[in-house]
C-alpha cells in the first residue's frame, strides 16, 4: 500500500484523471489536500460507517457548514451559536479573540459544533482534505455521540428547539431594542448577565423550551396576573397584631414557603418575584436564563465531551490508515495537529494554562480500554467490575452515557495514569506565605488526588454558592441573600459590589448579602447595596 | 448522507453591531485615549487606523466571583518532579495563586485597533466651526435638478418614452382602434374572393359588405391616433436647493529664514488639522498654500513646507496674495472660505499697519474664519502666554481679534499645545454665535 501510493504521488504529473482512478483503485478516500463536497461526502459516510460499526456510536443526523475564518471568529463572539442577540459584551469578545487570532497567539479551532438536532458541525474552508476528515471524526461523530447519549444533555437541554429558541430570542430583543431603546434593554442585558452563573438550576430540573405559542400564552397569562393581583396592593388593613404575627417563626416560614425560598437559581427567582420589572424585561431576563442553562451541562462535561471526541477521531482515524482508506501523508498530518491538540505542559511550563481537557480526556478513555483489556494486578485492586472484562466498547460507551467529569475522575482516574501525570496537590492557604504539597502520585495519594482533580471539576462546588433566602413583600422589600462560604473563601469585593448593584437594578429595591460560613453557620460580614452607592 | 451547507458567501461581518455598541460604550473612554494620543504623537497619522486600550470603566462585565486572597484551597497539578509531601513552594510574586493559572493576556486588558472612520469620529464629535448652521440655512445658492414624478407638459427632450406608449396603449385598447392584423385578414379574405372568376350574387354581396366593412376600420384607424397628444408624458424635475458645500482654505505661512524647522512643523500640525476637520464637514475642500518672505507666492503643499528661501518678513504681501486669489478663483459666495495663518511674529513694523488696514477693509469680510497662530520658543511661552504684549504682528492682530468676531489668535510653543488651541479655536460656541 505504501508503495502504492508513493507512486502515484511520483506519476501524478499525467493528469488529474489517472491520480484519481488510482486512488479509487488503490481505496484511498482521498489523496492531496484540497477538498470538495464529494469527498467530504465519501468521507463522512466512511468514517460514519466505522464509528457505527466499531465504536457502536449513535448520532444525531448531521449537518455540515462550511465557513470562512472570518465567520468562525464571528461565531467566537457570540458564545458559538450561529444566532444569538446583540449586546455589546459579544463585541468586546470579538476583539478579543480577533487579536489573538491576528497576532498568532491562538489559531482558530478547526471546528465548532452545536448541540442541536440535526447536530451542526462548522468546518473551516482553509482546513485541508485531511483536516476535515480528522475533525469529521471528532465533531460529527465524537461530539454529537456524546451531546446524544450523555444524560446531562438528555436531561438537561433539548437539542431540537434550541435552534429556535434563539431564533425567537434574537428577534425578541430586536424588538424591545425598537420599542423601549437599546439603552434600556442594555441595562437589563448587562444586569442578567451579571447572574448568568447564579442563573441555572443545578438540582431541579429546567422546564423544557416551550414552543413559540405556548411561550405566546405563558406571556399572556403572566401579563393577566401582573394586572390583577398583586400582594402589594392588598387593600385591607393590617390588623394590629397581624404585622406582629408577621415576624414571628412561622410567619417567616410560611412567606419563604410561598415564595418557595430559599433560591438558588437568582434570576429565575428575580424573574418571578421582582416587582419592577415589566413583561419584556422579565422576558428578556428568561432568554438569558435559558441560554445559561443550556450550556451549564456543556461546562460540566468539558473533559469528557472533548476526550470523546478525540478518543472517537483518533481510534477512527488509525482504523481508516489500517484499513488503507487514507494514506501515510494524511495520517502525518492528522497526527501532528492531534498531537498539538493534547498537549500538555508541566506545571512549571511557562505555557501551563491548566489541565489541558482534551488531553486528560482522551488519557482517561485510553486507560479504561487499556485496563478492560490488559489490567495489572492493580488495575483489579481498582477496578475490580471493569477490569478484564474485555469489552473497552460497552465501558466506554456507559461512561459516556453516565457520567459528568466529576463523577467521571472519581470513577474512573487511575493509579497508573496519575503516575504518568506525575499529578500532585498544592495547599494553598491564604495567609501562609508560602505553597505546601499536599500529597503526590503515591499509594498514599492516590485517594486524595483523585478526590481532589474530582472536586475542581464540580462546577456547583467551584462556584460560589449563593441563594435567595428572605425577602419581606410587605415590609422593607429588601432581597436578602446568602453566601455559603466555604474554607474561608471570600468574594472578590468590587465585582461582588457591582454584581450587587446589577441585582438591585432587577429588583428595584435594596439587597444584601450576607456572607454565612459553610460549617459553622455564623455570619462573617453582611454588604447591602445602602453601602454602596451608585 | 450528511448535508452540506456553503455559508461561505453569507453575509459577513455578523458581529458589526456588536462592535458598535460596545464602541458606543466605550465612547467617553476611547476619546479621552485619541486625544492624548494625537497630542503626543505625529499628526499626520490621524487620518488613519490607531491602536487603543480596553477601556477599563464601563466595560467590565463583573459577576460574583472568589477572591483569590482568602480561603484555603487546593490546586492540582501536573508535571511533580521532585515534590515529596510536606514541600514548601514560596509563592511567586503577591499573586497568591499565582503558580496555577498560567499568564495569559486577560480579556479586559488588550489593545485593539479603530479604523480610521471610527477615529475620526471620536475625534470630532464635539467640534465645529462657528457659524457653520447660520451659513448653510443662509447659502442656499446652487440648484440641482431632482426627479419629481411626470407632467403633462414639458420639452420634447423630457419626454418618457415607457409612460407614454402605456398611456397610448390603454387608450387604443380603451377606444377599440381597430388592429393592422384585422385589416389585413379582410384585405385577404377579400382578395381571395376577388380572385375567383365568376362570382355569384351572395359573393358579390360579400365583398361588398367586406369593403364597407375595410373601409370603417380604415376610416376609424385614421380617427384614433396611435400616438395622441393627450398619452405624451414627460418627466417632471424640481429645482433643488443644495446647500454651499465647499469650503477653501488658505495656509499662509512666514517661511522666512526666522521659521525654523520646529516652527514649521508645529504650523504644519496645525494646517492638517484645520484641513481634516474641513474635509470632514464639506463635500469638497480645497487647500491653498500661500507662502511669503518680504513677497508671497503661492505654491504647492511640498514646497510650501519643505522649501527654504530667504528675505525680509512682510506679511502684507500674503495677505494681498490671498485677496487677489479669492477674487480671481473663490468668490466667497459660493466659497466657505477659512484662512489659517501661522508665523514667529515677525514683521516690518511699517507693514502690520498695512496688514491692520487690509484684514478690516476686506478680508474679514471675506473669511468665515480666520485663525492665526503664532508660534513661540518655549523659552518664551512662560512670558507670553497670558499677556497681550508680543511680537509686533501680534499687537497689530490683536486690534483686528477685538473688532471681528470671527477672528481668533492663539500662541504655541509645542506639539502638545496644538490640540488645546485647536479645540479652543473650533469649540462651539454659542454666545458668540449669537452675538454674530
Amino acid at each position: 500500500m505504501a508503495n502504492q501510493t508513493g507512486k502515484s504521488g511520483q506519476t501524478s504529473k499525467s493528469g488529474q484523471t489517472s491520480k484519481s482512478g488510482q486512488t479509487s483503485k488503490s481505496g484511498l478516500l482521498f489523496s492531496g489536500s484540497d477538498w470538495d463536497f464529494k469527498t467530504l461526502s465519501r468521507a463522512y459516510q466512511a468514517i460514519e460507517a466505522l464509528a457505527i460499526e466499531e465504536l457502536h456510536l449513535d448520532v444525531y443526523p448531521v449537518q455540515m457548514e462550511i465557513i470562512s475564518s472570518q465567520q468562525m471568529l464571528d461565531a467566537y463572539s457570540s458564545v458559538g451559536m450561529p444566532l444569538m442577540y446583540r449586546h455589546w459584551s459579544f463585541g468586546k469578545h470579538f476583539l478579543y479573540q480577533e487579536l489573538l487570532y491576528r497576532k498568532g497567539g491562538r489559531g482558530l479551532a478547526y471546528e465548532l459544533v452545536i448541540n442541536s438536532n440535526p447536530c451542526i458541525v462548522y468546518l473551516m474552508e482553509e482546513n485541508t482534505m485531511a483536516l476535515q476528515a480528522l475533525v469529521t471524526a471528532h465533531a460529527a461523530l465524537g461530539h454529537n455521540h456524546f451531546f446524544k447519549n450523555n444524560h446531562l444533555f438528555r436531561q438537561w437541554t433539548d437539542a431540537s428547539a434550541i435552534l429556535g429558541y434563539l431564533d425567537f430570542a434574537k428577534g425578541y430583543i430586536a424588538r424591545c431594542e425598537e420599542r423601549h431603546g437599546v439603552a434600556a434593554v442594555e441595562a437589563i442585558l448587562d444586569a442578567a448577565h451579571a447572574l448568568m452563573e447564579q442563573g441555572v438550576f443545578r438540582y431541579r430540573r429546567p422546564p423544557k423550551l416551550s414552543s413559540e405559542r405556548q411561550r405566546e400564552g405563558v406571556r399572556e397569562r403572566l401579563e393577566y396576573e401582573e394586572r390583577s393581583y398583586n400582594d402589594l396592593w392588598r387593600t385591607l388593613p393590617p390588623s394590629k397584631d397581624g404585622t406582629k404575627a408577621n415576624e414571628t417563626v412561622t410567619g417567616i416560614a410560611e412567606r419563604k414557603k410561598t415564595l418557595n425560598l430559599p433560591e438558588e437559581n437568582l434570576l429565575y427567582f428575580l424573574e418571578k418575584n421582582s416587582l419592577v420589572l415589566e413583561p419584556w424585561q422579565r422576558e428578556i431576563i428568561r432568554i438569558v436564563r435559558v441560554v445559561a442553562q443550556y450550556f451549564y451541562p456543556q461546562r460540566q462535561t468539558q473533559v469528557m465531551n472533548e476526550g470523546c471526541a478525540t478518543f472517537v477521531h483518533y481510534t477512527l482515524m488509525n482504523m481508516l490508515f489500517d484499513r488503507g482508506l487514507i494514506n501515510e501523508g494524511a495520517m502525518l498530518e492528522i497526527l501532528r495537529n492531534h498531537s498539538n491538540v493534547i498537549f500538555q505542559p508541566g506545571f512549571d511550563d511557562p505555557r501551563f494554562s491548566g489541565i489541558n481537557p482534551y488531553a486528560l480526556g482522551l488519557d482517561m478513555m485510553q486507560d479504561i480500554q487499556r485496563i478492560s483489556t490488559e489490567p495489572t494486578a492493580e488495575d483489579r485492586d481498582w477496578f475490580p467490575d471493569i477490569a478484564g472484562n474485555g469489552n473497552w466498547r460497552e465501558t466506554l460507551l456507559d461512561a459516556w452515557a453516565n457520567h459528568r467529569d466529576e463523577s467521571f475522575i472519581r470513577q474512573y482516574l487511575s493509579p497508573a495514569l496519575m503516575r504518568k501525570w506525575r499529578f500532585f496537590i498544592l495547599a494553598d492557604a491564604a495567609s501562609e506565605p508560602h505553597y505546601e504539597v499536599a500529597s503526590i502520585h503515591n499509594e498514599r495519594g492516590y485517594e486524595k488526588i483523585r478526590a481532589g482533580l474530582a472536586q475542581s471539576y464540580d462546577i456547583g462546588a467551584s462556584r460560589p454558592d449563593i441563594q435567595v433566602v428572605d425577602v419581606d413583600l410587605l415590609g422593607d422589600r429588601q432581597l436578602r441573600l446568602e453566601h455559603k462560604v466555604k474554607n474561608g473563601i471570600m468574594l472578590e469585593e468590587a465585582s461582588r459590589d457591582a454584581t450587587l448593584r446589577h441585582i438591585r437594578t432587577l429588583w428595584g429595591y435594596e439587597v444584601s448579602l450576607a456572607a454565612i460560613d459553610a460549617q459553622t453557620g455564623g455570619t462573617l460580614n453582611e454588604r447591602s447595596t445602602s453601602q454602596i452607592g451608585e | 448522507m450528511p448535508i452540506f451547507v456553503d455559508r461561505r458567501l453569507n453575509p459577513k461581518d455578523k458581529s458589526l453591531g456588536n462592535r458598535q455598541r460596545f464602541l458606543k460604550r466605550a465612547r467617553e473612554e476611547l476619546k479621552r485615549s485619541i486625544r492624548d494620543r494625537i497630542r503626543t504623537g505625529k499628526i499626520a497619522d490621524v487620518d488613519s487606523e490607531h491602536a487603543v486600550s480596553m477601556p477599563a470603566r464601563g466595560t467590565a462585565e463583573p459577576s460574583f466571583s472568589d477572591a483569590k486572597d482568602s480561603g484555603k484551597r487546593q490546586h492540582i497539578l501536573p508535571g511533580n518532579k521532585h515534590f515529596a509531601p510536606g514541600d514548601r513552594v514560596p509563592k511567586p510574586g503577591q499573586g497568591g495563586g499565582g503558580s496555577s493559572p498560567g499568564k495569559t493576556v486577560s480579556e479586559d486588558d488588550f489593545r485593539f485597533v479603530l479604523s480610521r472612520e471610527e477615529v475620526l469620529d471620536l475625534f470630532f464629535e464635539d467640534l465645529e466651526l462657528p457659524d457653520m448652521v447660520k451659513l448653510n440655512l443662509k447659502e442656499i445658492l446652487a440648484f440641482k435638478p431632482r426627479r419629481a414624478g411626470f407632467a403633462a407638459t414639458g420639452s420634447p427632450t423630457n419626454i418618457n418614452v415607457g409612460r407614454t406608449m402605456r398611456n397610448s396603449h390603454g387608450r387604443r385598447i380603451a377606444l377599440r382602434r381597430p388592429k393592422q392584423e384585422e385589416l389585413d385578414a379582410i384585405a385577404e379574405q377579400l382578395a381571395i374572393l376577388e380572385a375567383e372568376p365568376q362570382s355569384a350574387g351572395p359573393v358579390r354581396q360579400r365583398i361588398a359588405a367586406l369593403r364597407e366593412e375595410l373601409e370603417r376600420l380604415e376610416r376609424r384607424r385614421k380617427r384614433i391616433a396611435y400616438v395622441d397628444p393627450v398619452d405624451i408624458r414627460f418627466n417632471r424635475f424640481d429645482a433643488q436647493p443644495v446647500p454651499n458645500a465647499n469650503a477653501v482654505m488658505f495656509c499662509l505661512m512666514d517661511v522666512s529664514g526666522s521659521m525654523g524647522e520646529r516652527e514649521k512643523d508645529l504650523a504644519k500640525r496645525f494646517f492638517v488639522l484645520l484641513h481634516l476637520f474641513l474635509k470632514r464637514r464639506y463635500d469638497r475642500t480645497e487647500i491653498v498654500f500661500i507662502r511669503h518672505t518680504h513677497e508671497a507666492q503661492e505654491v504647492d503643499e511640498e514646497t510650501f513646507f519643505y522649501n527654504t528661501q530667504s528675505g525680509g518678513t512682510v506679511v502684507s504681501t500674503a495677505l494681498e496674495e490671498m485677496r487677489r486669489i479669492i477674487e480671481q478663483r473663490y468668490p466667497s459666495n459660493e466659497w466657505n472660505i477659512y484662512a489659517a495663518q501661522a508665523s514667529d511674529g515677525d514683521n516690518f513694523v511699517t507693514d502690520s499697519e498695512r496688514c491692520i488696514g487690509l484684514m478690516d477693509g476686506q478680508i474679514m469680510r471675506l473669511c468665515q474664519y480666520f485663525a492665526y497662530v503664532e508660534i513661540i520658543d518655549e523659552r518664551e511661552s512662560h512670558i507670553f502666554g497670558s499677556t497681550d504684549n508680543g511680537t509686533s504682528l501680534w499687537r497689530a492682530y490683536s486690534a483686528v481679534n477685538q473688532r471681528w468676531p470671527n477672528f481668533q489668535m492663539s500662541r504655541i510653543a509645542n506639539a502638545s499645545d496644538i490640540y488645546p488651541v485647536f479645540r479652543q479655536l473650533f469649540a462651539r460656541q454659542p454666545v458668540f454665535q449669537k452675538s454674530a
